[in-house]
């Protein structure tokens, strides 16, 4: 059971740890005025990861070997030079494709079968592989070169990407990456060969005909239960949608509370049945529905929704959490999420209650436990 | 030789003294600074070797025109200054 969590904010990291009679306080406050934008953490090595949006320099990303005590940059995944007279182009708005890390929007750790392995997602759609615990980084060019990743397009980003990534706990050569606007890819190679796994996923921001396109796809956050690697959730832009088969078909859940739209999902690491959504109003309206925060939780594998609001706010709360600001710890029992509007809440028993950490920290964009 | 002087922003994040280099153009001039110091290359340049989209370079006090080939000429002895430009939140 893990008793620390990191939160990456728009001007700062904060480590938040449990203390007596199983109170959360933020316990060190890091990069003051910087954009943390990401932040991961690998089991194996026990190593902190740390990605930071720069404004003006750019993305980095930082490593610390201590639990957070000190931190190193590393090396940045970078573009190859981008061939002369190649044509790249964002379908949805016709602009370019730039070959150039614009944010780190996702990395995860091998298993311990391969040691040092890690993958990170970004925009503008690039899937980068590690086997020195990012100490350099290389291109998966069969993914980026796959003549559907052209059609990858922008959504509430600019840009596509590349924001969930999901390494088989018993196969690492089986790797799921969720894109957006782009589906669900499927390598079971390591990443030297790619299919698209989207089957079933529906966008209804398309015209009818193409709303079963499967490179098309916005899903917002993938995730999957490690004691059950088959079984999959996908907060999508349309809805809410889950695999028992692997990815190889996905099933739309219709209903889950006061709505099925949202960014966040957790699944239960051991409990194939049940998973946590943050639910919004709508995909024009990205606020909690009745200004009321709310947890959604299924146990049934989706057939019902309970409504877990005990410590939450109720009145007058517009926040919204973003895809990577949810987190359930490895046993299922506590969990924890930041908003936009800068709250930060954490639960101990699996959603039943939540303590509030903040009300005015800055704009959470990740949180994860280590 | 060119001197190369850098915004101290960039200083609390990667060390960039001012520095003198030879090169007749801004490619030339930065190549050598970042073979000096290589991990402030990433801060300045993006992945295809172009000006940051929110960084700017003055050489002689003109704003530099080729932001993606660098190709501005440098004259010895000029002053080049890698600055921030105007934005942020």
């Amino acid at each position: 059971m893990s008793e620390t969590f990191l939160v990456a904010t728009k001007k700062g990291l904060f480590t938040v740890r449990q203390g007596r009679e199983k109170r959360w306080t933020i316990s060190r406050r890091q990069f003051l005025g910087d954009h943390t934008a990401l932040v991961s953490s690998d089991p194996r090595s026990g190593w902190w990861y740390v990605c930071f949006e720069h404004g003006h320099f750019g993305p980095k990303i930082l490593r610390s070997k201590d639990e957070g005590e000190t931190w190193e940059e590393i090396r940045k995944p970078e573009y190859p030079p981008k061939p002369e007279g190649v044509k790249d182009v964002d379908p949805m708005r016709g602009t370019d494709i730039p070959w150039s890390v614009q944010r780190v929007w996702a990395l995860e750790c091998g298993t311990v079968r391969t040691p040092g392995r890690l993958w990170l997602g970004c925009i503008p759609g690039g899937l980068f592989r590690s086997d020195d615990g990012g100490d350099s980084w290389e291109l998966v060019r069969s993914l980026w070169d796959h003549p559907d990743r052209k059609r990858w397009m922008g959504g509430g980003a600019d840009l596509p990407g590349i924001h969930s990534i999901v390494v088989d706990p018993s196969d690492d050569k089986h790797v799921l990456v969720a894109v957006s606007c782009g589906g669900v890819w499927r390598t079971r190679d390591e990443g030297q060969s790619w299919n698209v796994s989207s089957k079933g996923l529906i966008a209804r921001f398309l015209p009818p005909e193409q709303q079963g396109d499967e490179v098309l796809q916005d899903p917002h956050r993938m995730v999957q239960c490690d004691a059950r690697p088959e079984v999959l959730w996908i907060q999508h832009h349309n809805g809410i949608f889950h695999s028992t088969d692997n990815a190889r078909s996905w099933h739309e859940i219709p209903h889950a509370g006061p709505s099925t739209f949202g960014f966040g999902v957790a699944a239960h690491p051991k409990d194939g049945n049940t998973a946590w959504f943050i639910p919004a109003q709508k995909d024009e309206h990205r606020i909690p529905v009745g200004g009321r925060v709310v947890v959604t939780r299924t146990r049934d594998g989706g057939k019902t929704f309970e409504e877990l609001r005990s410590g939450l706010p109720q009145q007058d709360a517009y926040d919204l959490v973003y895809r990577h600001a949810f987190d359930v710890d490895e046993s299922g029992e506590r969990l924890a999420f930041g908003s936009t509007t800068g709250s930060l809440y954490a639960s101990n028993d699996g959603g039943d209650g939540w303590q509030c950490i903040g009300e005015h920290l800055p704009p959470v964009d990740a949180v994860r436990f280590v | 030789m060119p001197r190369v002087t850098f915004t101290a922003n960039i200083q609390r994040h990667v060390d960039c003294p001012p520095v003198d280099v030879s090169g007749g153009t801004v490619r030339a001039v930065l190549d050598q600074v970042f073979a000096q110091n290589p991990r402030a290359r990433s801060y300045v340049l993006d992945d295809q070797g172009a000006l940051r989209h929110h960084m700017q370079v003055f050489v002689g006090g003109a704003q530099l025109r080729d932001r993606a080939g660098l190709s501005d000429e440098v004259p010895a002895g000029a002053e080049v200054y890698v600055m921030q430009a105007l934005s942020g939140g």
